[in-house]
């Protein structure tokens, strides 16, 4: 699966820096790829060529006048389509937001265009974020790039599909219970949920406050890890970045995983397909062979972790989508008074996903339910991070499936939402615990399709666990 | 207050919402400034756009440090909370606002008149947008549209619970004044209450005299001045004095001051209240003011309104909660009156200029040393209180600065000698034989007659009190009939 160039980002980089190729030459073959397949896969709700053309000329001329336009000097770059971008609709495929330009670009983008990176356009996604494959997007599905019979995955999954097609590089996606890791595992690629705080989410449409963090996703761990040193790092207008400058993570990735201590979670194998599993053990083993210790570990906790993950996401978002009320921007639907305007703007804009969870998290804070849900939820969150502060005592890494199946079929789970809830079940516990996991492909399920598993690891170790990662990429 | 009825109490809390004086908003770097074109100071933040995120102005900590120091408040570690609801000025549909954890709290306000009020809490809040509805009469109901102005969408405020302590609506102004007094002082808010950077809303109940609990309390709301507080409180304390006399009850109950017709109206029940499904905003890290910080705020403290009092009450050998003093500090003209009487001026003249000739814009630009000379001059009988309130004025008009003595001759009001004032005292009263003889037999209005004598030949260049003086010398000099 790869597009007209196989070259990484960090091959296409250094040949862009050192003036062998040009930036609109990369541009055009990634566009050509797009032209050839996206009718097919629907990656994108929008593709940029004409600005991506600009920002290609930019970068050649920079480097025709002997300056250095950055680490990612004309790297194509897919945005996930709930990040802010001046001027260009950014719509988080959904109605309310249609046609909506913003007045400013996300801090990310703004990194990655700092950096050289070129953006291509604005990926597919569930709506608002919600879901596990795309089947929530008001414009669509994307199709997976291995058997377009299947979901990509989500709910960044118009980004998987977008780097596992060779559309891009390199895709920034946002993940909250999954939405970057467990599509990438589906397609086939490099997802990487850093250190919550570790990336800047101004500019990220909010889902869930707390959990909601942007991450990269790639072809290899190496662009992965050349990403996310571009776009982290504190950030004054998110007062949840963290404040301290992030030690770069590309140039510690090549020690190996010699004498580290890694723990298979007991708990994450519930409920996951045997080839899922055959592919962890693998997993387990390649490390073991690098030198790594591998053992078995048991987080009891982890198990309530859907549960509380569908009280507190919910809950944030019932409160961060309120704004969406027809006044300002995005869709309005007229009605006599105000109040009815509100609800039929609502009742309009929104799919039945969006709708589900607002309905959940609003009843979940309501007044006389408040400390039987939510707040139950968040003790219940305070003992999963506890339960991975006391696991991380005596490992160094965690290792588990990412999801606990392949690409599923379209239509396979949209009449059964906790069935496609469940499609996040080992990716939940790291968001509500803060923490950074990556999903790195490896090898195939039993019907070919890829299969991805997980490293996790305690925070702001995204260093080790890409090293690990890296170690696994190398052994699949 | 009178009370409003025998046998009744009235119990009033007040919730004070203050719009502090900060550069920028509460959460965004917007101008905060009041008049501006609408929807000129906004941006990402404060408009509430998808994706935007607030970041806490290290300002509106400070003031509220500030604030809850002067209100004797803990400052305490907090955190902040969103309240949910819909409504149009509002850009994000729920509020950023203090909840269980406010900033400060449990503190208190003395009264001028030593009356301690309870401070429940002063937390912080963002303020919302503005509608305006055209097309009718102003109010939504029959307008053709509304238009949101969303510059004061994101301007920081306090709110200042205080507890149930106060006991008439006389008292309720008196702490709304002396809140706003501590507020101007502090720098923490201008707190007008005409452009509502100062809003109030009171809750209001009464009980029966002796009864240890309080009745069913009801909020009043849209208070635009202190006067329109005090009158609703007293039309809503005899509204649920009537009821209850009746045998009936008080509804809780949110209720709107009408200006026009003098009454309050029901704006919502209790059942109707909005469920905000409050939760800890997770886009904001939690404010904890180290020690330091807090004493440094402490120190840089101005004086407060109740110190100003009673350093000027010292200084003049009044009581703090004189009439003259409050209204000097009430008009910050405290330190101009100090300096007077440090100057040597007379204090209780001082004072008397300062309540009752002093009102006027510029008064605080007048110098304490011409103010001083200007008392001097009247208790030496050589300006009548007359002149010497024309006198100040011109002093005042002239920009502060000047001589009493020059403007005094300028404009004619030359001394009177002792000598010939004595003179025109005795040619009255040689011409005035038959009053004369009435006050020296002990009927003191008679002197009436002989004063006004001296006032017509001096064409009032004499001093009153001065004559009346020398009236009593010369009666004690005179035998009288009998005697």
């Amino acid at each position: 699966m790869t597009g007209p160039d196989p070259a990484t980002a960090l091959a296409i980089a250094a040949d862009v820096r050192s003036g062998t190729r040009k930036a609109v030459d990369v541009l055009e073959e990634h566009l050509a790829a797009v032209a050839a397949r996206e009718p097919e896969l629907h990656a994108f709700n929008l593709v940029t060529a004409d600005e991506a053309r600009a920002a290609a000329e930019a970068v050649d001329a920079a480097v025709a006048a002997g300056r250095d336009p950055g680490p990612l000097a004309g790297v194509p770059v897919a945005l996930k389509d709930n990040l802010c971008t001046r001027g260009i609709p950014t719509t988080c495929s959904s109605r309310i937001l249609e046609g909506w330009r913003p007045p400013y670009t996300a801090t990310v983008v703004e990194r990655v265009v700092a950096a050289g990176g070129v953006c291509i356009g604005k990926t597919n996604l569930d709506e608002f974020a919600m879901g596990s494959s795309t089947e929530n997007s008001a414009f669509g599905p994307s199709r997976n790039p291995h058997d377009p019979g299947r979901v990509p995955g989500g709910s960044s999954g118009g980004s998987a599909v977008a780097v596992a097609a060779g559309f891009a590089p390199l895709a920034l996606g946002s993940d909250t219970g999954g939405s970057i890791r467990q599509p990438a595992a589906l397609c086939g690629i490099v997802g990487v949920k850093p250190t919550y705080g570790l990336v800047s989410r101004y500019g990220l449409v909010a889902f869930a406050s707390s959990l909601d963090q942007i991450g990269p996703m790639a072809t290899t761990v190496d662009d992965a890890a050349l990403l996310l040193d571009v776009i982290a790092g504190p950030d004054p207008m998110d007062s949840t970045s963290i404040p301290d400058r992030p030690r770069p993570v590309l140039d510690q990735l090549d020690r190996g995983v010699d004498g580290l201590r890694v723990g298979v979670i007991e708990e994450m194998r519930d409920g996951c397909a045997p080839d899922v599993l055959a592919r962890l053990d693998a997993a387990a083993a390649a490390l073991e062979a690098a030198g790594a210790k591998v053992q078995t570990v048991s987080i009891p906790a982890v198990r309530f972790g859907l549960t509380a993950y569908y009280l507190i996401a919910p809950a944030e978002a019932s409160s961060n989508l309120a704004r969406y009320d027809g006044v300002r921007y995005g869709l309005r639907v007229d009605a006599p008074d105000t109040a009815a305007m509100n609800a039929a703007t609502r009742a309009a804009g929104f799919g039945a996903e969006v709708k589900r969870r607002i309905m959940l998290g609003t009843y979940a804070l309501s007044a006389g339910y408040y400390d039987a849900y939510y707040g139950k939820a968040q003790r219940v969150r305070a003992l999963i991070a506890k339960g991975f502060e006391e696991a991380y005592r005596d490992v160094d890494l965690l290792l588990s499936p990412t999801s606990p199946t392949t690409a599923f079929a379209f239509g396979a789970k949209t009449t059964d939402p906790y069935a496609m809830y469940l499609s996040d079940v080992c990716t939940i516990p790291t968001n509500l615990a803060g923490h950074p996991a990556v999903s790195v492909p490896f090898g195939s399920g039993d019907d070919g399709m890829p299969v991805g598993v997980q490293l996790l690891a305690p925070a702001l170790e995204e260093a080790t666990m890409l090293r690990a990662a890296r170690v696994l990429e190398a052994a699949r | 207050m009178t009370a409003v009825a025998e046998g009744w109490e009235v119990v009033v809390g007040l919730e004070v919402h203050a719009e502090l004086a900060t550069e920028t908003k509460i959460f965004c770097g917007c101008p905060n400034r009041f008049g501006d074109e609408p929807n000129t100071n906004i941006c990402p933040v404060c408009l509430g756009l998808p994706g935007s995120l607030p970041v806490l102005n290290r300002q509106v900590v400070e003031h509220a440090i500030r604030l809850g120091t002067a209100l004797h408040c803990e400052i305490r570690p907090s955190i902040f909370h969103r309240k949910n609801y819909f409504y149009p000025d509002m850009p994000k549909d729920y509020q950023i606002s203090q909840y269980d954890q406010p900033i400060t709290a449990d503190g208190w306000l003395e009264l001028p008149d030593g009356h301690r009020v309870g401070i429940v809490r002063a937390h912080l809040e963002e303020d919302t947008g503005k509608s305006t509805h055209v097309g009718g009469d102003g109010r939504i109901h029959g307008s053709s549209g509304s238009l949101v102005d969303y510059n004061r969408a994101g301007v920081p405020l306090a709110e200042i619970v205080s507890a149930p302590d106060l006991r008439s609506a006389e008292q309720a102004r008196a702490y709304v004044n002396e809140l706003r007094a501590i507020l101007m002082a502090t720098g923490v808010s201008d707190a007008k209450m005409e452009e509502g950077s100062m809003r109030v809303d009171a809750n209001v109940s009464v009980r029966r005299v002796g009864s240890p609990e309080y009745g069913t309390r009801c909020e009043i709301k849209n208070l635009n001045s202190v006067r329109s507080l005090g009158r609703a409180i007293e039309y809503e304390a005899r509204r649920q004095i009537d009821l209850l006399e009746a045998g009936e009850r008080v509804r809780q109950e949110t209720r709107h001051w009408d200006e026009g017709d003098g009454r309050t109206h029901t704006l919502r029940s209790k059942e109707e209240a909005d469920d905000y499904r409050y939760f800890p905003e997770p886009d904001l890290v939690p404010v904890a003011p180290d020690d330091a910080w807090v004493e440094k705020v402490r120190v840089s403290l101005p004086p407060l309104p109740a110190a100003r009092r009673a350093g000027l009450a010292e200084a003049t050998g009044r009581e703090p909660v004189d009439a003259a003093v409050v209204v000097a500090v009430e008009r910050d003209l405290d330190r101009l009156a100090l300096a007077a009487v440090e100057a040597g001026g007379d204090p209780a003249r001082v004072l008397v200029h300062v309540e009752h000739n002093l009102a006027v814009e510029g008064s605080e630009r007048l110098d304490p040393v011409a103010l001083a000379e200007l008392t001097r001059m009247e208790t030496a009988g050589e300006l009548t209180a007359t002149q010497a309130k024309a006198v100040l004025a011109d002093l005042v008009a002239a920009g502060g600065q000047g001589d009493p003595r020059t403007v005094a001759k300028e404009k004619g009001f030359e001394a009177m000698s002792g000598d010939a004032l004595a003179a025109a005292v005795d040619e009255a009263i040689a011409a005035n034989e038959g009053a004369w003889q009435k006050y020296v037999n002990g009927e003191a209005k008679a002197a009436g007659a002989i004063v006004g004598a001296v006032m017509k030949a001096t064409r009032g260049k004499a001093d009153g009190k001065a004559v009346t003086a020398l009236l009593e010398q010369r009666r004690e000099l005179t035998p009288r009939p009998g005697a």
